[in-house]
């Protein structure tokens, strides 16, 4: 089955926020509404987000990473918030699995965001409904946009390409590769959701390499200099060998 | 988790109101088989039935407050299938509907005996709505508990003993309402229910504290290495991508400092459950209408305590996410 989800690389990402802004920006001026800011140049300003970037120390100093990392609906292939919404707002699409919910149906009981365990649910303080993620759903099938544009506004923004956008139940798609080939992982498995979307993993850059072996061990002659070229029409053991 | 008092005074109030028509029916029933006087029908029945329907009328009235879009609650009726939520909300409206039916048989009196067991004891109309009022009062208590216990990743709820509590508790300050409303009424039963507040109050400390010390010795199954899939022993969250707050920094934590979070634990402790059996006890033995209804107040004062701490001690594993600005 379809099941549209990001694949964000931690390795690439430099928390640098495009995501964020890029994605206020289109789901803030779409037809479903505005996402509240309150107070946005008060005391307590707080305001509505579908996709944050949060930072994390990883190890102790001098030798710490910084993590930063993205967090939006995870697009749950067992997703707990949908069943305990008592009026159906909150719904998973069967034809491409994205996690919906309907504004004209919630009621804003907050219920669907206690069984989040990802935090991703944010109640909209001016339309009192819950909002989150929707993969940019009003866009991503728009035909007015040229193709390449039919992705996540997130998706787009990105500068370093950290996220990739794509049907991860497809063998085949950018998404399920990398998720296979780079170790993408789920978060917090421990409780049986299946998040769609995956993380990729921060990967070592630098490589180890001992002085023997720079030097061949193993040198006949013992000492290390250019060994007689074979003759030109000689045979090669990578003639052998290729076959 | 934040305490909402919309939910606290849904919870407590109906947990009342349940309570109070269980004891009004228990009542019923043991004069049925002619173990305890019968009761003057409007008088008891139906005037208790009127209380326990105003506390269930007061919780789904406080509940509304809970909701971003009142007017639209009827919606939530929709999917009984999936939700405990939804469970509730079909529930709550039909049991307040059953008691109000079973005190108006009673007051007004067109109470026909059905039919007659074993030549003794006479099953009338009451006694029938009264069970099926019984059946949707458990069934009551064990949607609200399931609502809470359902959601397997709050570890402090996800526990049959969170339905167990709602079920005693809930029965236990009913109870005790229902000995203060039999003294001033001045019937006979009042022994009766104190005895059983007594016990159903012992009971629900024996529950509750099991919860506490299950919740105290929990190991929480996410950390912040599977929350970012990260495995390192030190991890720090340094900031959480905004500098102020959001609904995840509201309704996930009570934000109360330790010391008042403890005083609220021993507070209720001591309100819901040594005070009011003390006052029921002297009540008991000095047969003073007052004496019961202070022993409620004090209960239902710690309930809502109760209640409080019942939320705020709950974990969610959201907050791992949102540690520090
Ligand atoms: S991440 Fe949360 S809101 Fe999104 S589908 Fe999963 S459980 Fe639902
Ligand atoms: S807040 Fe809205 S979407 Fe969430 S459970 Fe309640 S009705 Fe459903």
């Amino acid at each position: 089955m379809k099941q549209l989800a990001l694949v964000i690389d931690l390795n690439v990402c430099v928390g640098c926020h495009a995501c964020v802004t890029s994605c206020k920006e289109w789901n803030t001026s779409g037809t479903a509404g505005y996402l509240a800011d309150m107070n946005p140049f008060g005391k307590d300003p707080t305001g509505t987000f579908f996709n944050r970037v949060m930072t994390f120390e990883v190890g102790e100093f001098p030798n710490t990473e910084t993590v930063h990392f993205p967090k939006s609906c995870l697009h749950c292939e067992d997703p707990p918030c949908v069943p305990v919404c008592p009026t159906g707002a909150s719904y998973k699409r069967d034809e491409d699995g994205i996690v919906l919910v309907d504004y004209d149906k919630c009621i804003g009981c907050k219920y669907c965001s206690w069984a989040c365990p990802y935090g991703v649910r944010e109640l909209d303080e001016h339309q009192k409904v819950m909002k989150k993620c929707t993969l940019c759903v009003d866009r991503i099938y728009d035909e007015s946009l040229p193709e390449a544009e039919r992705k996540p506004a997130c998706v787009l923004a990105c500068p370093t390409s950290a996220r990739l956008f794509g049907d991860v139940n497809d063998p085949d798609s950018e998404a399920a590769t990398a998720i296979r080939e780079r170790g993408g992982y789920q978060l917090m498995p421990e409780w049986g959701t299946k998040p769609a979307n995956h993380y990729l993993p921060r990967r070592r850059t630098r490589i180890t390499i001992h002085e023997d072996e720079l030097v061949r061990a193993d040198n006949p002659l013992k000492k290390e200099r250019q060994l007689p070229m074979p003759d030109k029409d000689e045979q090669t053991l990578d003639d052998v060998t290729s076959w | 988790m934040h305490p909402a008092f919309s939910v606290i005074f849904l919870t407590t109030l109906i947990g009342v109101g349940q309570g109070l028509f269980l004891a009004l029916y228990t009542g019923q029933l043991y004069s049925v088989v002619k173990v305890l006087p019968v009761q003057d029908s409007p008088g008891f029945y139906g005037v208790g039935s009127l209380i326990a329907v105003a506390f269930l009328i007061a919780g789904l009235f406080a509940s509304f407050f809970h909701l971003g879009h009142p007017e639209r609650a009827w919606r939530s009726a929709a999917r009984w299938r999936t939700s405990w939520l939804s469970r509730e909300v079909i529930v709550l409206p039909a049991f307040t509907g059953m008691v109000a039916l079973y005190g108006l048989v009673h007051y007004s009196g067109l109470n026909p005996v059905l039919f007659t067991f074993r030549e003794t004891f006479q099953v009338d109309l009451s006694l029938l709505i009264g069970a099926v009022a019984t059946l949707l009062a458990f069934t009551l208590f064990l949607c609200t508990g399931m609502i809470y216990a359902c959601i397997k990743f709050l570890q402090e709820w996800a526990t049959p003993l969170t339905v167990v509590n709602y079920t005693l508790l809930g029965s236990a300050s009913g109870f005790t309402l229902a000995t203060a409303f039999a003294a001033w009424h001045g019937s006979g039963l009042t022994s009766f229910y104190g005895g059983w507040a007594i016990l159903l109050t012992v009971l629900a400390f024996v529950t509750r504290v099991a919860a506490l010390i299950r919740n105290a010795r929990i190991r929480h199954k996410s950390s912040l290495q599977t929350a970012i899939g990260v495995r390192h022993v030190r991890i720090e969250q340094k900031s959480q991508g905004f500098m102020a707050g959001s609904f995840n920094t509201r309704e996930f934590f009570h934000g109360a400092p330790t010391t008042v979070f403890r005083l609220i634990k021993w507070t209720f402790l001591v309100l819901v459950f040594p005070v009011p059996v003390f006052l029921l006890a002297i009540g008991l033995g000095a047969q003073a209408a007052v004496v019961f209804l202070a022993a409620f107040a004090v209960q239902y004062l710690g309930l809502i305590a109760e209640r409080w701490f019942f939320f705020a001690q709950s974990n969610h594993p959201q907050n791992l996410y949102y540690q520090t600005v």
